[in-house]
């Protein structure tokens, strides 16, 4: 394929996931030749392939971060703060981004959410309010094909209904109904990003039971969509063209070109009007750092100094065990009943979100233990009725609050196939997160004592992890000494620059990222649209 | 529990070699690394690892391994290969080849060669390749059909694309 740089172009954006291909769908569909840059391959989209990948996932034997073919020296990293974290297992390279990978649960963040710092004097207020956002959530839901009800008594105002009807609450579910009736816990619907309903040549739903980390049928909403969208509005879209800097003007106000490798061992530069950096929040911050020259020594658009502070993500807390009846857990890769009435953060800031997630996948399922064990024929048979069938879990997500001191920052040493430094993610958790979690185990060991569980596993404090959402990077706000981009989602810094990712949130409470970053990619499309 | 048409089918959807109801199973392996012998072998060694209630093992292994080896010579080489390293143990330990032998040999052979206990691996020594492309592969092919999930209580198990009714339904 050619990978030359085109001439006279409007738009060049970095990375081909959700945030860049709405941004280029979005972009070339109002008619600006749009250019996409994008480190990963561009996968087979065929059926028979995402079948082999399935394949992949559910088969010991291969690595948990070769379905998607992550790994080795183009994604090397350090971890190096208190805490682990996996980066690997957390994104996806490639055209689709992370979202090939997810679970594509979507939720729109409270008002609360907005203003945090203000309601409980803790955390961080965005410069922008839930109704600036609402009209561009509703649009992010139709794009995304969201199933979902208007079931859910702390939902946010909304207007219209989800463009899918919500999928209908599993077996389980009606267990855990019950239970929590018992204690005036309310539950309601999941809003999914997987279509009940065909539409638009896809398929609906069929029940693989493989969502995470790959559907075969294509229900499940990827970015490939909205990139294929906008190829056919006329956008290009180069592959295996990992952005290795950006380069400003003289007077250090605006991105002239980013330059670009190749698989040949070549380097390009794409020249263009407006630049947008799409590539994930630990990407994103990176990429401004290794941008840096005579002028911004500490890197692009970094006068703040923040670039790659208040790095954050969800912590995920959980307690399963078994019930003494069938539980019909794996039929689904996905959930259909969450409680949200623990999410709002008290007045006195005393703890963060917390989002119950009640799992229909809890346990493993039978492939998964006839594939692992040391035994065959009735023997292992044997094992897997004694183990399949009776598993319950409650998961949650917590809200971790940002804090300077958590950042991606270049490595020292180690760099990548590039010879760039490697990023560094420094993560730890505070004492406060981890009385969240403790909360949040609280609360769902309550609900297995009322299922009359027998608890097998707690994740908690001790053994928390990441839920893979890489927020805070290149905050957003309204004053240029403490933040990165503002509310047009456009760097302080340099007037051409907008960065749209989870990497702009202040705050992230406790909702999975990507409708938010769905609704501010198409908001700072419109904002980049009036500047051409 | 009866393997019919329907289970291959299943079986091979989720390995991504056929697409949909209309293939009409082949049952002659054709000139590939994958021949009468290799099918054979798989057959065998089906009849260990598979539980007893599983009826029709030859021509749900036989259809299967046909088809998902026609399109994939990568999978037919490492099968074939196996079969061989197999076949080799075999020869030492029994003096025949796997196929030869009775069930009790056979089951003796297999976990004699430790493939009970082998870490399954496409590039692995003998015995992960064995629990790699004999053992895992039958097991994922039975265990991802409708007839294979039900024997341990799911009838549309991980894999298989059994709809979005069954996950509401509760149990019988
Ligand atoms: C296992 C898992 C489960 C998840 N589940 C959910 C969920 O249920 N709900 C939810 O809301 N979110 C979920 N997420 C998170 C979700 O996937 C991300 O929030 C989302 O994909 C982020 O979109 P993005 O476009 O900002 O970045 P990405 O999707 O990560 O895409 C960034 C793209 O940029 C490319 N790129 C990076 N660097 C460069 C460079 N230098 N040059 C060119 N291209 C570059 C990358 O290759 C990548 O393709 C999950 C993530 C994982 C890993
Ligand atoms: S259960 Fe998940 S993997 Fe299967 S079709 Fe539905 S969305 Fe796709």
């Amino acid at each position: 394929m050619n990978r030359e740089p085109s001439e006279r172009v409007d738009v060049c954006i970095v990375g081909a996931g959700p945030a860049g291909g709405l941004m280029a769908d979005g972009l070339a569909r109002r008619g600006h030749d749009v250019v996409v840059l994008e480190a990963g391959p561009r996968f087979d989209a065929d059926h028979e392939d995402r079948e082999r990948r399935m394949e992949r996932s559910i088969r010991p034997g291969h690595g948990p971060d070769s379905v998607w073919e992550m790994g080795g020296e183009r994604d090397a990293y350090e971890s190096t703060g208190e805490q682990y974290y996996p980066l690997n297992a957390a994104r996806v390279k490639g055209v689709g981004g992370s979202t090939l990978h997810w679970q594509g649960m979507v939720m729109r963040l409270h008002e609360r959410d907005f203003r945090l710092e203000t309601e409980t004097g803790v955390g961080a207020d965005w410069p922008i309010a839930y109704d600036d956002l609402r009209p561009h959530y509703a649009d992010a839901e139709d794009e995304l094909g969201v199933a979902g009800a208007s079931d859910n008594p702390f939902a946010p105002p909304r207007e219209h209904p989800h463009p899918q009807p919500a999928f209908e609450p599993s077996y389980s579910d009606s267990l855990f109904a019950d239970a929590c009736e018992e204690l005036g816990i309310a539950t309601h619907s999941v809003p999914n990003a997987r279509l009940s309903e065909g539409r638009e040549g896809r398929s609906a739903c069929v029940g693989y039971g493989t969502c995470q980390p790959v559907c075969p049928s294509g229900a499940k909403y990827d970015a490939t969509i909205h990139v294929e969208r906008a190829e056919a509005a006329g956008a290009r879209v180069l592959d295996r063209a990992p952005v290795q800097r950006l380069e400003h003007d003289d007077a250090g106000e605006r991105v002239t070109a980013a330059v670009y490798a190749t698989p040949e061992g070549e380097q390009h530069r794409q020249e263009a009007r407006e630049f947008v950096l799409a590539a994930g929040g630990v990407e994103n911050p990176r990429l401004l750092l290794l941008s840096e020259s005579e002028q911004y020594p500490d890197g692009l658009a970094n006068s703040s100094g923040l670039v790659g502070r208040f790095f954050h993500d969800h912590l995920f807390a959980g307690v399963g065990g078994t019930l003494d009846r069938p539980t019909r857990q794996n039929h689904v890769g996905f959930n259909t009943t969450e409680s949200h009435q623990f999410y709002d953060q008290p007045p006195d800031g005393s703890r963060g979100a917390i989002k119950l997630e009640f799992l229909n996948y809890a346990g493993p399922s039978p492939v998964e233990m006839a594939l692992g064990g040391d035994d065959w024929g009735d023997e292992m048979l044997d094992r897997i009725r004694a183990n399949y069938g009776t598993h319950v879990a409650v998961g949650a997500l917590v809200e971790q609050r940002p804090r300077a001191e958590n950042r991606i920052r270049l490595h020292p040493e180690r760099t990548d196939d590039h010879g760039n430094p490697v990023p560094d993610v420094v993560w730890s958790l505070s004492d406060d997160e981890r009385r969240t979690i403790e909360r949040a185990n609280e609360i769902q060991r309550r609900i297995m004592d009322e299922l009359g569980a027998d608890v097998e596993w707690t994740v908690g404090p001790e053994s928390t992890g990441p839920a893979f959402h890489h927020m805070g990077t290149t905050r957003m706000g309204a004053d240029p000494e403490s933040s990165v981009v503002d509310s047009q989602l456009r760097t302080h810094d340099l007037g051409n620059l907008t960065v749209a990712s989870s990497s702009v949130f202040p705050t992230g409470g406790a909702m999975n990222p990507t409708l938010t970053i769905a609704a501010l990619a198409l908001k700072a499309a419109d904002h980049v649209d009036e500047r051409l | 529990m009866e393997l019919t048409r329907r289970d291959v089918l299943a079986a091979l959807a989720a390995s991504g070699a056929a697409a949909g109801a209309s293939v009409s199973l082949a049952s002659d392996p054709g000139d590939g690394p994958v021949g009468d012998h290799e099918v054979d072998t798989l057959v065998a060694v089906a009849r260990v690892v598979y539980p007893s209630a599983v009826d029709g093992v030859e021509s749900f292994v036989g259809q299967y391994s046909v088809e998902r080896a026609r399109d994939r010579p990568e999978y037919a080489s490492g099968v074939a290969d196996a079969v061989a390293a197999l076949d080799e143990y075999s020869r030492t330990w029994e003096d025949a080849e796997f196929v030869d032998l009775d069930a009790e040999r056979a089951d003796r052979t297999l976990s004699g060669f430790e493939v009970d206990t082998a870490d399954p691996d496409p590039e692995g020594s003998d015995r992960e390749r064995v629990r790699y492309y004999l053992v895992n592969e039958l097991l994922y092919a039975l265990f991802s059909t409708p007839t294979g999930g039900s024997l341990a209580g799911i009838e549309n198990p991980q894999g298989h694309p059994g709809g979005t009714t069954s996950y509401q339904r509760g149990p019988e």
